[in-house]
């Protein structure tokens, strides 16, 4: 019998076959070694990615996760390569991302010993995985692994780390395929109640001032077209998140716009006048909500998520419906009256237009000075057509490309919402584009956190990547400048930032490059950028000391929302 | 307002467990004052009761927030009120003070106690009760000199009569 046996390192990839996985994102290592010699035989059916720092590996994997709308993957081994993820886990945890990582362990009879290269990857990734388990018997790699991939993609999905040792890779097994059926103890497909669908649906006929606010829950559960469809006949107002970009196109007559910190006027200030508020898939973060006990409080609020956790965690609902977005939005289309809100919605219109008038225009139509933010954002918007997938990392830049590019397609946006982390931006670029190959992929980025993952140049260098990158450069760590200016006086401590030749280490990747500097080089760089056949860097220098507005302070209200 | 609260977590028996439950209340800043595991009436079913000051509300979102790991199968918090509960203590004591002290047997049947163990040189007494009543015994026994003393984790039984196996039944019918 022992020919029909399998070494768990095959069985790792029998596994990932059997689950459709046909991208790997990683970096090898001495306790990962036998999983990477059995990847040699799969070079046909897996393609490997290899990344310069595990950190790209596992952003890399989010991006592409978010534009295939599969499961992300990647491969690190252990001690330094296993603890070079964590950032990137923490980051799919708290955004919702699927992604499995596989990471090597020392041999179990060296586990607790401080063996070479070992660290306690499941008690490190414990707080920021969905799951997370060490394997260490070659047997028990195929049941962990098809845990792995239906924990990752159900309910409200998320990162499961799998931890294998090195001797359950060497160990011999025998392999038949079993996908995972369910867990006692995990409801990932909660059963919707009906009748408190039809107390929502009663609570939003009787309102005057309905207000509907997505996240990224909608485009998690391909719920766009049952949005469209519950918008349009109940005739409320949409305003988005952060992560909800997109989930309905930008263009849609019934859309408000963006939420938060630094979204646009209307929808935040009259998030403080609305009678029914209603959250879907959205977590009411406090970049969101700003002082939440001041954050409609006149309102009724409906919240409906997929995670029975969020519901009520931030604000007190009327109504919590734990349900799948796409689910809820079509029960509760049947029971809402049609209607048209008109009134109600011209008066975020009239906000609008004041927004407009104070900011808008001015940041995308300067006529003098330094370039600015708004208007590579909102001209790249005009000339993709709002089609194009947008990675951003995180900082001024990312704000002005929420608040300009004019998404009208779901999967596109591509940002690290809720840890904040600079250096996503461009792996997960790599990983966005490898995701979905046939639209184009474009990577909006400052100067700071360029440099935090800039090595994955060599990523797009080796894979051939067509990522195309613009550079904001401020030559500041620009949000902290802001704040520094706005809230600590104008104290710039340590937020100058002196940047290397971006083109000149572009080029050494060989990438196109090419810097400007003048409002009249605008257009054909950008398309220049567009037209350009393979990965491309055009860094622009933008205006220095530039603040985001309009803002809501930490500690304000959400109607409170400052305009300079 | 803060107050005690029990917290009955019904879970798989999977290692590092404990470990996960734990996380979510460090997070929230909240320090537990007992812990207890043991299998539960049903075969693999492990049950946690963990005792933290907390308020209403922060008890509500660490409740939900382990209930949302993968392996915890149902989670309750209760008042005192709202539970029966016990601990238990056990004292060292040396065995010529337990004989020389005319109030020895007073002491032990006033706090309901009993001794499990003699030897020459010390004796195990055990009781069980609330805290403060494990306390009461201490307190009288410190003139005998305690060599040792350790006492458990509370542990907790709901009033309310809906059985473990309804909960499992209700979350596979959902």
């Amino acid at each position: 019998m022992e020919n029909n046996k399998i070494r768990g390192a095959e069985v790792v990839m029998k596994c990932l076959v059997a689950e459709g996985v046909s991208t790997i994102f990683g970096y090898p290592g001495g306790a990962i070694m036998p999983i990477y010699d059995a990847l040699y035989d799969f070079r046909d059916s897996i393609t490997h990615h290899l990344v310069r720092h595990e950190q790209g590996a596992i952003h890399a994997a989010q991006g592409y996760a978010r534009t295939s709308k599969t499961v992300g993957v990647c491969f690190a081994t252990s001690g330094p390569g296993a603890t070079n993820l964590i950032t990137g886990i923490a980051d799919a945890m708290i955004d919702s991302t699927p992604v499995v990582c596989i990471t090597g362990q020392v041999a179990s009879h060296l586990l607790g010993t401080d063996a070479f290269q070992e660290t306690d990857v499941i008690g490190i990734s414990m707080p920021v995985t969905k799951w997370n388990v060490q394997v260490t018997r070659a047997e028990d790699i195929q049941p962990a692994l098809a845990k792995a991939f239906y924990i990752a993609r159900s309910g409200r999905p998320g990162p499961v780390l799998i931890d294998i040792t090195k001797d359950a890779q060497f160990g011999l097994t025998e392999f038949e395929y079993k996908p995972f059926g369910e867990i006692r103890s995990y409801n990932p497909s909660p059963k919707l109640d009906v009748e408190e669908v039809k107390k929502a649906a009663e609570l939003l006929n009787r309102a005057k001032k309905p207000y509907l606010l997505v996240g990224q829950g909608i485009i998690l559960s391909s719920a766009e077209k049952a949005l469209v469809e519950f918008a349009e006949k109940s005739g409320i107002p949409v305003a988005s998140t952060l992560l909800g970009l997109g989930a309905i196109p930008a263009n849609h007559s019934q859309y408000v716009g963006y939420l938060g910190m630094h979204g646009n006027y209307a929808p935040n200030v009259l998030t403080n006048e609305c009678d029914v508020l209603i959250g879907i898939g959205l977590r009411f973060d406090d970049r969101v909500t700003g002082d939440t006990s001041r954050y409609a409080k006149q309102a009724q609020i409906i919240h409906i998520d997929i995670d029975k956790s969020e519901l009520g965690k931030i604000v007190d609902t009327k109504i919590a419906i734990h349900a799948d977005a796409n689910e809820a939005l079509q029960e509760l289309t049947k029971w809402i009256e049609p209607k048209k809100h008109y009134q109600w919605i011209q008066q975020f219109r009239d906000l609008e237009a004041v927004e407009n008038e104070q900011i808008i225009q001015n940041v995308i139509h300067p006529v003098k000075n330094e370039l600015k933010m708004a208007e590579v954002v909102h001209k790249l918007s005009k000339k993709t057509d709002g089609r194009a997938i947008i990675v951003t990392d995180v900082g001024q830049h990312q704000m002005v490309t929420s608040r300009y590019y004019k998404y009208k397609e779901s999967n596109n946006n591509i940002t690290s919402g809720g840890l904040g982390t600079m250096g996503f931006g461009l792996p997960a670029a790599i990983g966005a584009k490898l995701g979905n190959p046939d639209k184009m992929a474009i990577l909006i980025v400052g100067d700071g956190g360029f440099q935090m993952t800039i090595q994955e140049l060599g990523t797009i260098l080796q894979s051939k990547v067509d990522v195309k990158i613009i550079i904001l450069n401020n030559n500041f760590l620009g949000m902290v400048r802001q704040w520094q200016q706005l809230f600590f006086e104008k104290r710039y401590s340590f937020t100058d930032i002196v940047n290397p030749d971006f083109c000149a280490i572009a080029r050494g990747y060989g990438l196109e490059a090419v810097k400007i500097e003048e409002r009249v080089q605008l257009d054909g760089a950008l398309d220049d950028l567009l037209n350009s056949k393979s990965a491309y860097l055009l860094e622009i220098i933008v205006e220095q000391e530039e603040n985001v507005f309009p803002m809501v302070e930490t500690g304000a209200s959400v109607s409170e929302i400052r305009l300079s | 307002m803060e107050k005690l609260y029990n917290i009955s977590i019904f879970t798989e028996n999977s290692v590092g467990m404990l470990n996960r439950v734990t996380i979510v209340f460090t997070r929230r800043h909240i320090n537990i004052e007992s812990i207890t595991a043991s299998e539960s009436e049903v075969k693999g079913v492990y049950r946690y009761t963990i005792v933290a000051q907390m308020t209403e509300d922060q008890a509500k979102k660490v409740v939900g927030q382990i209930e949302k790991l993968v392996e915890v199968l149902k989670v309750f918090y209760h008042t005192d009120g709202e539970v029966v509960f016990q601990e238990i203590a056990l004292y060292k004591i040396p065995t010529k003070m337990l004989a020389n002290r005319f109030d020895a047997e007073k002491i032990i049947r006033a706090h309901h106690a009993r001794i499990l163990t003699v030897e020459s040189g010390f004796t195990i007494i055990e009781k069980t009760g609330h805290e403060n009543e494990l306390k009461g015994l201490f307190d009288a026994l410190v003139p005998f000199g305690i060599l040792e003393y350790v006492k458990s984790g509370r542990i907790a039984i709901s009033k309310p009569m809906k059985t473990l196996e309804t909960y499992l039944e209700e979350m596979s019918n959902n």
